[in-house]
């Protein structure tokens, strides 16, 4: 074991044997997500570096504390990328962080949401024992999937000490289409185009433009431009464009006083029922601004088949996430003191019930 | 007592089997009942007939609620439970537990709803894999993954494998491509995981359940995600030498930035085994052969058949084919597919292994298994998911010959360890069951299987579902005499080294 990794070990004892709560953090960029923020710090940073990448393999294997941006820097060089464009809400944001949180950007419908991309992850548990599960291949079926249940996690089962990750070979072209359209029209389309093979990576819709990115080879982007139509937009404004929706800084996110809702509904969700200001996912994802109660939108969610979350705004009345049905919380209550018997990780940070 | 040993009943067998006979027939008809032996024997194993035990009893519900009312009398009268599909797995993790119950899902078999538009498919678990194809081939839409057996496998025995096929690098494995799963725990409660919409609150229980084989819930409803259909395909047949270069080929495609939608290697032993039975044309004096096949729209398939090309002639091809018709790239892809079968055809029996290893250790496993066809004094025949690294070597032995399983048995073994040594794992689409259960000792340590327990004991606390398959105990492993290697480590001194 690593010296970086024994410190976090021995706090994490301590911590147990004091049963005292630990709140494990990476940079810091993403405090906000989740319920409160519980225990004494365990900073992850120290635990950090690339342990392993082979291009040819398509897998990277890094310590938790290493930053997203290092491990993008280092695929970049040999033309590879994590393909579920985990968002950065700050300069910090760590590969334990993005893991724990198990967030995607806007490829996430069309590439594979982080969890698609995890091959493989360490574990610290309460007792201070290091956990191998998964690996560093594509196909693994030997024993439980640990290691997916880990990404989006919040850290409520241990620390997440080293992850691997498959990697893709970035596309060899990418063109970006705008469409003045309605958002109703908007979804017709890209549900018409996401059921033909076209080489669709992005879709989103704002305020009465279509944004649509074609990632491929290209023969296959020629193909699709003649058939969608659209006007293109110039390649460096485009990939800001999408790097401004990845990571939140696009306008929308900055403007507006009201709570912020990220519901997750079936793409096919009515329109009219869920509203929407900001639609990723081919209609997957909505964001929207309201004060209306947190109970009457978790309502409609339900009934389209989904759930709402309260991004921003609101946190000291509303809970972020959406409740878990009975049984769910049940076997999560059941896993949590299974592996953290003492309830020191992350206490209360995926819900108040544990 | 620990969920994953076996049942201890305290009342006599006789007794347990009656009071299970008498509870069940008050939930179900007699028409989804088997208890006669002679019904039953033929759920006494699944695609590994090598391991074989009659059940109790059999029972077929043909609903949902009636699954839920089968699992809460088991839970009442403590009955393990060993839930099974189209039984075609090959690790015998739907081998049947003595004193149990198999629960066939194969009654639900309806699809009860297939959306074009949202591009899903709501599938009862009983539903064979090809069938949801067809359902969505009106639309321009297909499932992807297509495990081998996939004319006769169900959708819930996917899951429960977390099964892959040959296009898995390009369109991933069930876990992928599995949008939602509904089901009950051991005590009757249903359990939605997933849905329709892709993001849902709390732990990711999807990514457990899926690949959990049947020791986590039972699943009685799948919802899929559908594709659509690449315009064409297009495959490359490609000739080497030396398996070794074949080997560093498939890495150089990998390196090239391209990602093929199958990647399949065969080795000489295979090629000469299938030839003679399918006519596939291929090149007998080659070591080893790549398929390579690409898919998408017809100009993209052009570009990336000619990188193909390029990449596998410098890396040293001896000979190149591009399939020319949608025939000629099933012929190239029947030889492939009908590797198991001509196993059988060329040798009394066969034991496929499952292991998966980084790709660039490909020729050194190839190396290791020539030198333990020595060892054994048996065949081996390889054919391999090349593109990620998914080994499905071949033993061939006669059973009937003294001590030949054995032998089989010791070299698959050997293999596995290897695959862990060499850091990758013993099963890479097929499943521990109860083939590989001692395997498992070897890849992980004690903590890791009491983690996987703990996961057990958070959805079946007694221990009822599929017990004594996946996860092996403290016990099981001192007994299997295998202690757990990584980092490299082999785990045997007589194991060669190079």
């Amino acid at each position: 074991m690593e010296t970086s990794l024994i410190e976090l070990r021995e706090r994490i004892l301590a911590a147990n044997a004091a049963q005292t709560p630990l709140r494990l953090r990476g940079g810091g960029t993403k405090d906000f997500y989740g319920e409160a923020l519980a225990g004494e710090m365990l900073d992850a940073r120290g635990h950090a570096g690339i342990i392993d990448y082979e291009p040819s393999e398509l897998v990277i294997t890094a310590r938790c504390g290493t930053p997203l941006a290092e491990i993008e820097d280092a695929l970049a060089q040999h033309g590879q990328f994590l393909p579920f464009e985990p968002p950065a809400f700050g300069a910090g944001t760590t590969i334990g962080g993005a893991i724990g949180a198990g967030l995607s950007g806007p490829r996430r419908a069309y590439a594979g949401a982080a969890r698609d991309f995890v091959l493989g992850a360490h574990l610290v548990d309460a007792q201070g024992e290091l956990l191998r599960f998964g690996g560093q291949v594509m196909k693994n079926v030997a024993g439980f999937d640990v290691s997916r249940l880990l990404c989006s996690s919040l850290g409520v089962l241990g620390l997440i000490a080293q992850v691997s990750l498959k990697v893709l070979p970035c596309a060899r072209e990418e063109i970006t289409l705008r469409f003045d359209v309605g958002v109703t029209d908007a979804l017709v389309m890209f549900h018409r185009w996401r059921a033909q093979p076209l080489p669709v990576s992005a879709t989103c819709w704002h305020d009465g433009i279509a944004t649509v990115r074609l990632s491929g080879s290209p023969s296959a982007l020629r193909a699709a431009c003649a058939t969608l139509g659209g006007a293109a937009v110039n390649d460096a404004g485009a990939q800001a464009w999408w790097r401004g929706l990845r990571n939140q800084t696009h306008e929308f996110f900055g403007s507006g006083d009201k709570p912020l809702w990220r519901l997750s509904l079936p793409a096919t969700a009515s329109i009219d029922q869920s509203g929407g200001e900001l639609i990723e996912w081919s209609g997957a994802l909505r964001w929207l601004r309201g004060d209306a109660p947190a109970h009457e939108i978790r309502a409609v969610a339900e009934k389209l088949g989904g759930t709402a979350m309260r991004w921003r705004g609101n946190g000291d009345t509303t809970p972020m996430f959406h409740p878990l049905a009975p049984v769910n919380l049940e076997l999560h209550r059941r896993l949590k003191r299974q592996f953290d018997p003492h309830g020191i990780f992350n206490r209360g940070r995926m819900s108040a019930e544990f | 007592m620990s969920p994953g040993e076996t049942h201890a009943p305290s009342t006599p067998s006789g007794d347990r089997r009656s009071g299970l006979e008498r509870a069940l027939t008050s939930v179900l008809p007699s028409s989804c009942l088997l208890f006669d032996a002679e019904q039953t024997t033929p759920f006494e194993c699944d695609g590994l007939s090598a391991f074989r035990q009659k059940p109790f009893a059999v029972a077929l519900p043909e609903t949902a609620a009636q699954v839920r009312e089968v699992l809460r009398v088991c839970l009442a009268l403590q009955i393990p439970v060993v839930a099974r599909g189209a039984g075609t797995g090959l690790s015998g993790g739907a081998m049947p537990c003595a004193d149990g119950l198999v629960l066939s899902l194969a009654k639900l078999n309806r699809i009860l709803d297939l959306d074009p538009i949202a591009c899903t498919a709501r599938v009862e678990p009983g539903v064979r894999n090809l069938a949801v194809s067809e359902a969505a081939a009106p639309f321009g839409l297909y499932y992807a993954p297509d495990p081998s057996s996939q004319i006769a496998c169900s959708i819930g025995g996917n899951v429960a494998e977390n099964s892959g096929g040959v296009h898995c690098l390009k369109y991933g494995l069930t876990v992928h491509n599995v949008l939602g799963l509904r089901g009950y725990t051991i005590e009757g409660e249903e359990v939605v995981l997933g849905g329709g919409a892709l993001d849902t609150p709390g732990l990711d229980l999807l990514a457990l359940a899926i690949g959990s084989e049947g020791l986590l819930m039972v699943v009685t409803e799948v919802t899929l995600k559908l594709i659509p259909r690449p315009n064409v395909a297009q495959v490359v047949m490609a000739s080497f030498d030396d398996v070794i270069k074949a080997g560093d080929a498939v890495a150089a495609i990998i390196a090239a930035g391209i990602i093929p939608a199958g990647l399949e290697m065969m080795d000489r032993k295979a090629t000469v085994a299938v030839e003679p039975f399918v006519r596939a044309g291929y090149d007998l004096d080659a070591e080893a052969i790549l398929l390579a096949e690409s898919d998408g729209t017809a100009g993209e398939v052009a570009d990336e058949i000619a990188e193909i090309e390029r990449v596998l002639k410098a890396a040293g091809s001896t000979g190149c084919v591009v399939s020319q018709s949608e025939a000629e790239r099933m012929r190239f892809w029947s030889g492939r597919k009908n590797a198991f079968p001509a196993a059988g055809r060329i040798s009394p029996d066969y034991y496929c292994m499952d292991g998966t290893i980084p790709r660039k250790h490909l020729g050194r496993m190839l190396r290791a298994i020539e030198e333990m066809e020595e060892k054994y004094t048996l065949r081996c025949m390889n054919v391999f998911h090349a593109g990620d690294g998914n080994l499905h070597p071949l033993i061939l032995f006669d059973a009937h010959r003294e001590g030949e399983w054995d032998r089989a048995d010791r070299f698959g073994a050997d293999i596995l360890a290897l695959c862990v040594a060499l850091g990758g794992t013993i099963t890479g689409e097929h499943g521990v069951g109860i083939e590989k259960i001692g395997s498992m000792c070897v890849q992980f340590t004690p903590g890791e299987r009491e983690a996987f327990f703990a996961v057990k004991r958070a959805f079946d606390a007694d221990g009822l579902l599929n017990p004594g398959k996946a996860i092996p105990t403290l016990h099981r492993c001192a007994e299997f005499g295998r202690m757990h290697v990584h980092d490299g480590q082999l785990p045997f001194a007589d194991l060669p080294r190079f």
